[in-house]
């Protein structure tokens, strides 16, 4: 069937992922390279790259440069921040954020790891797992990526020697045994070269896995969404002022977990009142059920006094909700985080502030010890802390649900983004 | 059993609507940008469905190069009656009379770079403090780094360098009095998915998309549509041939593709067999390696 036929192209899955690695090991090349042997590239796109490439002298044509697209970058030979692309197979659409290995833009892969469901985690095969590999692991696996595949990437550099795989991937299984991964795989590849990348490897035929793109194809990421717990935190109210929807009154927002049906007994926080849902409106008209993540509106039975920043759940299972809440903070800011400060937060649909009541510790991110004696949490630092909020929120364990469980952190004055909180 | 797996062009729509109801929520005078192409129609479309039934809360805004196309007039103009919805218009025109901008002078003359002016004075004008925009980020380098919620500062400047983290479906549109966002609700849409998405939504398209004889000349293998605007140099003829459009812009700058294509289905087997991305065809891109990224900066689209 051809690819973009409508039926076949309409009902594709989607999976994002995410590049990550230290600086320099082939992040970019490598998302060329799988654009380049998918032929997910167009010409003008090519020849841009080719003349650009040969301008600079360079011996290749440096695939890199299809996702370092800022000047910059292109200056520096180095990726600044997070770079999305696109390409689909007969099989699945894919969202690729190529992310910067540079310890200074931990911030941007950060930003491109939040909404990924599975992270490419690459190292050079000469070098080995050093400390930012396991920093972007350990953040991978704090944001609850369950899918990781590490690729030991350059292996054209050491001769595509089978030990120097096995070694590297001891090496990466000893750390990764303390993360909270479900599902690691490794590749022994090269990103210049092609090597398993999406054809196999002719050079390393002691590797009887599955190239990058197999995987990337096939993992089964059906069940990564929370669909047990309802939670609907509402986003606005839909008031129409028009006769012909005289008392219509919606709910609008988007599904954070479970499974919603008209019918359906509901409680509403902060209020704590109970109703039952009268209606849900999809993007198409009214529906029999919807599920995370779906964009609805939903109408109540009664009329509630009901605005944005509330959540709709069920009585006999609902979030916490609390004003003291125990994050794990990632900080992005080069102003450190402050014992005692005060920031405003968003949490789902809902705004408030919060003061830091303590730092319990940090973390070493290579031996993903606790640092008890140093509490100074400043950039790309990640540590635990308990916060007080202005008002409740409503919330859940962010490893039970990434859309109720995730807190930013911004700074009251110039209103930066500062910290990506995990709520434990 | 039932599935609860939402299919990719689904979820990307569910994304958009959360995308734009979340300007509603966050911002006192929201905008959306309106040129008139397909990602302006898809996106006013799914702002339509994020609200309804109530109307739309946030006027659209035009800038009018004085150089569009008839057809896209008369397509915002109807649609605009259609929705109910309300248009402010913005002229590069005026600022041109005003002395704001200067036309730019030499054969490939456009109005293209001083639309940025003219969006930004709009706003000013208008108290706009967040405008909605159609960019993809598939569509260019500097567009894939992208955030959706884009900050501006007081000049309308984006810093490409130093963006705020974006995390999650967290999106932080704090700002000071002058400064606004740029948001891209249609950010990780392809072209494919737009047409994939106007075939399963039904909805009817200007007709310069589609297949039509037309005037053209081929300069340096971007084939200009016949106009007041454009001045054949010397070799160069008006030459009758069957084309479409893939992008729509400025005629000034914007090129046509020899097609066939006359239904959204023809149109989606051309966009899977392309071979060249559809800014392919703007001579605006073409400019320089940074073209897009240096008009960015300045607080283009
Ligand atoms: N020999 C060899 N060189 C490679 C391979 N993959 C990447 N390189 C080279 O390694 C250098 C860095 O590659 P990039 O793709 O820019 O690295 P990156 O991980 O994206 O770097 P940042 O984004 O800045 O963190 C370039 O010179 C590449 O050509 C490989 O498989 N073999
Ligand atoms: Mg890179």
């Amino acid at each position: 069937m051809n690819k973009f036929s409508s039926n076949g192209y309409l009902d594709m899955e989607l999976l994002r992922f995410t590049t990550a690695g230290s600086v320099d090991d082939g992040k970019s090349t490598l998302i060329g390279r799988l654009l380049y042997d998918s032929k997910s590239i167009f010409e003008d796109q090519y020849e841009a790259i080719r003349l650009t490439s040969e301008r600079r002298g360079e011996e290749y044509v440096n695939l890199a440069l299809l996702t370092d697209g800022l000047k910059a970058e292109r200056e520096q030979g180095i990726t600044i921040d997070v770079a999305y692309r696109y390409f689909a197979t007969p099989k699945r659409k894919f969202i690729i954020a190529d992310t910067p290995g540079h310890i200074q833009y931990t911030r941007n892969m950060v930003t491109g790891a939040s909404t990924a469901n599975l992270a490419i985690i690459l190292v050079d095969a000469r070098k080995g797992v050093i400390e930012q590999t396991r920093r972007h692991a350990f953040i991978a696996s704090l944001l609850g990526i369950p899918h990781m595949v590490m690729c030991i990437n350059k292996m054209d550099l050491v001769d595509y020697d089978e030990a120097v795989f096995e070694q590297i991937k001891k090496q990466f299984q000893t750390f990764a045994s303390k993360l909270n991964v479900k599902d690691i795989q490794f590749i022994p590849i090269s990103a210049l070269n092609g090597d398993n990348v999406v054809d196999k490897s002719v050079n390393m035929n002691w590797y009887g896995g599955p190239t990058l793109m197999y995987l990337l194809e096939t993992i089964h990421i059906g069940s990564d969404l929370n669909l047990v717990d309802c939670r609907f935190p509402v986003q606005l109210v839909i008031r129409p002022h028009n006769n012909d929807f005289h008392d219509y009154r919606a709910y609008a927002g988007r599904i954070a977990g479970g499974i919603f049906k008209p019918g359906d007994k509901v409680m509403v926080l902060p209020s704590g009142f109970t109703t039952h849902i009268k209606s849900i409106e999809g993007p198409d008209g009214p529906v029999k059920e919807a599920f995370a993540p779906m964009s609805v509106s939903i109408r109540l039975e009664d009329e509630l006094d009901i605005s944005r920043g509330d959540m709709i759940s069920r009585e006999n299972n609902k979030p916490e909700v609390s004003q003291d809440i125990d994050v794990m903070v990632c900080w992005m800011n080069a102003k450190k985080l402050q014992l005692n400060g005060k920031y405003s937060i968003k949490h789902t649909t809902r705004d408030a502030r919060c003061v830091i009541k303590k730092i319990h510790y940090k973390i070493n991110v290579n031996t993903l010890h606790r640092i008890q004696d140093d509490k100074e949490i400043g950039i790309n630092d990640i540590g635990r802390i308990s916060i007080r909020t202005t008002q409740p929120l409503f919330f859940d364990k962010y490893q039970l649900n990434r859309n109720t469980g995730s807190v930013i952190f911004i700074d009251e004055a110039t209103h930066e983004t500062l910290g990506a909180g995990m709520i434990i | 059993m039932q599935s609860y797996n939402l299919k990719h062009i689904k979820e990307l729509e569910a994304e958009s609507l959360f995308v734009i109801r979340e300007v509603v929520a966050q911002f006192e005078k929201p905008v959306l940008l309106f040129s008139g192409g397909k990602d302006s129609i898809v996106m006013l479309h799914i702002a339509y469905k994020a609200f309804y039934p109530a109307g739309l809360p946030f006027p659209l805004l035009h800038i009018d190069t004085g150089h569009n196309f008839p057809e896209t007039l008369q397509y915002r103009d109807e649609l605009v009656a259609r929705l109910k919805a309300r248009l402010v218009v913005g002229s590069v025109q005026e600022s041109i009379n005003n002395g704001r901008v200067a036309e730019e002078i030499g054969i490939n003359a456009s109005r293209n770079v001083l639309q940025t002016v003219t969006l930004l004075d709009a706003m000013e004008e208008h108290g706009f403090d967040a405008a909605m925009g159609g960019g993809r980020r598939d569509e260019e380098k500097a567009r894939a780094k992208e955030r959706f919620f884009s900050h501006r500062d007081e000049f309308g400047q984006w810093d490409p360098k130093n963006q705020r983290p974006e995390l999650w479906n967290l999106f932080n549109g704090k700002k000071y009095q002058g400064e606004h966002f740029r948001v891209f609700p249609l950010s990780n849409w392809t072209e494919m998915d737009v047409w994939q998405y106007i075939l399963l939504e039904n909805i009817p398209m200007p007709s310069l998309y589609f297949s039509h004889y037309r005037e053209c000349v081929n300069r340096k293998g971007v084939l200009l549509a016949r106009s007041e605007f454009i001045k054949l140099q010397k070799d160069e003829k008006w030459e009758k041939m069957k084309i479409r459009f893939r992008t729509i812009g400025d005629m000034s700058c914007t090129g046509a593709a020899l097609s066939d294509a006359s239904s959204i289905e023809e149109i989606i087997e051309e966009v899977a067999a392309a071979r060249q991305t559809e800014r392919g065809t703007r001579a605006d891109d073409k400019r320089s390696e940074t073209a897009m990224e240096d008009r960015k900066r300045e607080g283009y689209f």
